[in-house]
């Protein structure tokens, strides 16, 4: 029986084409724009969860408050090389090395840019940095030890997006008025900040960016690496304890942040997930104004067809199959609108997947589907197109026969 | 003159006893039907005949189903279904009462063969048979090579001829038919009624609500309405080729 009603819905529907297509425009829209943000959006979580994962569970980051990565080369620095043997004293941790990240004047081939110049240390905590950056060479060497004026460049810098033109290794350039050699390359991270960037030694960089700074030397981020077998949450709390002490900080007042890698994705997703919701409340709007349009064309349609819903009563249809065909019609023009939508969100997260692969050089876009994003937005746009058509169904199942049969 | 068909020693099909239908219109109160008694047997072919605002359409609605009357009662094989809700009036619409409409109410979306499965499809009958029921039916109306056709690419004549077959389908006690000629040329007209004396040949209970003297002339028996009453109830002189001509007349 439902099997026939849904037939005589799309037939309905196909018999007022234009209205339909009209009507589910609406749908359209809105399923488009969830299908088509959450994709990225899981796109992005899913990216950045691997690369987490590629980093390991087995880190703690310890930043500047509020500053994330990249602190103001004002005043007195937050972290600096004073908070190592701090950190590394805390029972846990294995080892703790910093990273500096400056925003450094490049001169290349007489033009001048600036970008993201990162002091890797190369004591025994340059292993543990560049596990943490996924930093892994392609060309060249690493940064040894006994290095002062070498370079290691990143994916876009090779490729010549961020200089303007491609740089290769053997070549030079200056950064903050010193020369450079570039002695290596590193494969593409996913990470935009760090795939234009140029990586040289943490003492030269400190030497370039930060001598006129009193006092100890700046850290822009520093690592921990606990010991097997240790709780991460209960390493990072005792860090955080030691060094709110050192500090003589009160708890809850703390000019730095300790973060478990689990934390950081966490964290991450409470910032993705803020952007999607304020997204997905904009489509909001349009499938509620798209049920609007819905529920308009079902009580046109429930008044055009008095006399047939009056013909069907009297042919033995119970209010209930009246309330029922009406419903499923609503629901299907929500659910051919939820499918035309999922198409074309689909094809719209794969092209801004597209655009970003291809001209922002970024693989952080990465439409993903999952089988219930497609499930869900069809029954969702089911959902809304019965709930938009009830009212319409309930007046159609409550007309009286003999006045709808009258009804001209 | 004033003949009751006593024949009949069965309890009637249908029965309306004393039954009055008042409408309010604002501060008016308007008696469509004022305490009618009408007894259709088995197998009787009846018309309900008058002029417009005789009252014969609320009395349709009455012996349809399709309404309750605000006085007196009505059985439907001897059961009082004068208070019954919507719903249970549906159900006996649905199994006990084939409809003819004048504008023949097709449903303009399906095919003939569909239409005519519609009233089988409400009591969730299985398709297999509805479409065997359907196929039968339309064929028996002359309309085997019509059944895939929508309402608007058949005749007038074709049309009420589905919905001759649609009132069919349930193998209903009564054929209820509303003017079913009122819209169709005079062959066509001529066609149907043949059709429906036919069905009546084979057993079937007819009533028929027309306004028009000549083809309620088709009937076996003709309750004539006026203003709400029965004041004639006469035999139909076409309905047997033999029978003696009974005139019609509209006045007491």
């Amino acid at each position: 029986m439902i099997k026939d009603y849904f037939k005589l819905a799309i037939e309905n529907i196909r018999q007022r084409r234009l209205r339909s297509w009209l009507t589910i425009i609406g749908i359209v829209i809105g399923i488009a724009a969830v299908v088509a943000l959450v994709s990225l959006g899981q796109g992005v979580k899913k990216v950045v969860t691997d690369e987490f994962a590629k980093m390991g569970t087995d880190k703690i980051i310890i930043q500047p408050a509020v500053n994330f990565g990249f602190s103001a080369d004002t005043g007195t620095p937050t972290l600096t090389e004073h908070d190592l043997p701090i950190i590394k004293r805390v029972k846990g941790v294995k080892e703790a090395g910093g990273i500096l990240l400056k925003s450094g004047k490049i001169e290349y081939k007489k033009n001048v840019y600036f970008t993201v110049v990162v002091g890797v240390p190369l004591d025994n905590t340059q292993k543990l940095v560049e596990e943490t950056y996924t930093i892994n060479y392609i060309n060249g060497r690493a940064l040894k030890q006994g290095d002062r004026y070498k370079a290691v460049i990143s994916h876009d810098i090779a490729k010549g997006k961020t200089l303007g033109k491609p740089v290769a290794i053997g070549e030079r350039l200056t950064i903050e008025g010193q020369e450079f050699e570039i002695v290596g390359e590193i494969k593409q991270t996913g990470d935009p900040g760090m795939d234009s960037s140029i990586m040289i030694p943490q003492e030269t960089a400190q030497e370039l960016f930060t001598a006129n700074t009193p006092g100890y030397h700046e850290e822009s981020g520093i690592i921990a690496r606990i010991n097997p077998g240790e709780n991460p949450d209960d390493v990072a709390a005792s860090i955080t304890r030691a060094m709110r002490r050192d500090r003589n900080e009160k708890e809850g007042n703390e000019d730095f942040t300790v973060q478990t890698t689990t934390q950081l994705v966490a964290s991450f997703n409470v910032i993705l997930d803020a952007l999607s919701a304020i997204v997905i409340g904009i489509a909001a709007i349009s499938l509620f104004v798209g049920g609007v349009g819905i529920m308009n064309t079902m009580y046109t349609a429930v008044l055009q067809r008095t006399n047939e819903i009056g013909v069907m009563k009297a042919i033995g249809a119970k209010n209930s199959d009246i309330l029922q065909i009406f419903l499923i019609e609503s629901g299907v023009l929500g659910l051919i609108g939820g499918a035309i939508g999922i198409l074309i969100g689909m094809g719209l997260s794969k092209i801004i997947e597209f655009i970003g692969r291809t001209f922002l050089d970024t693989t952080l876009l990465q439409a993903y589907f999952p089988w219930y994003l497609i499930v869900g937005a069809l029954a969702f746009a089911f959902v809304i197109g019965m709930a938009s058509g009830a009212l319409p169904a309930r007046q159609a199942a409550e007309m009286k026969p003999v006045d709808s049969l009258r009804y001209e | 003159m004033n003949s009751k068909d006593d024949k009949e020693k069965d309890k009637p099909i249908i029965e309306l006893k004393d039954v009055w239908k008042i409408y309010q219109i604002g501060e008016v109160k308007v008696e469509a039907l004022r305490g009618i008694n009408i007894k259709v047997f088995k197998g009787e072919f009846v018309a309900i005949q008058g002029p417009s605002g005789s009252g014969k359409s609320t009395a349709m609605n009455m012996v349809g189903c399709l309404d309750i009357p605000t006085k007196g009662h009505i059985y439907l094989h001897g059961r009082d279904i004068s208070h019954l809700s919507e719903s249970d009036l549906a159900q006996i619409r649905g199994k006990k009462i084939g409809f003819i409409f004048q504008k023949f109410n097709l449903i303009n979306t399906l095919t003939a063969k569909e239409n005519v499965m519609l009233p089988l499809t409400f009591l969730d009958i299985p398709e297999s048979i509805r479409r065997e029921r359907a196929e039968e039916l339309l064929t028996l109306v002359e309309l085997s090579n019509r059944m895939d056709h929508k309402p608007n690419e058949l005749s007038g004549g074709q049309q009420q001829r589905v919905a001759i077959a649609r009132a069919l389908s349930v193998n209903p006690d009564i054929i209820l038919a509303d003017e079913p000629t009122g819209n169709l040329d005079s062959k066509s007209g001529s066609s149907v009624m043949g059709f429906l004396q036919d069905l009546h040949q084979k057993g079937k209970t007819i009533i028929m609500v027309t306004h028009d003297d000549k083809l309620a002339q088709y009937a076996e028996r003709i309750e004539v309405l006026k203003d709400g009453e029965i004041i004639q109830t006469v035999k139909g002189s076409k309905h047997h080729t033999k029978n003696e001509h009974n005139i019609v007349v509209n006045k007491k």
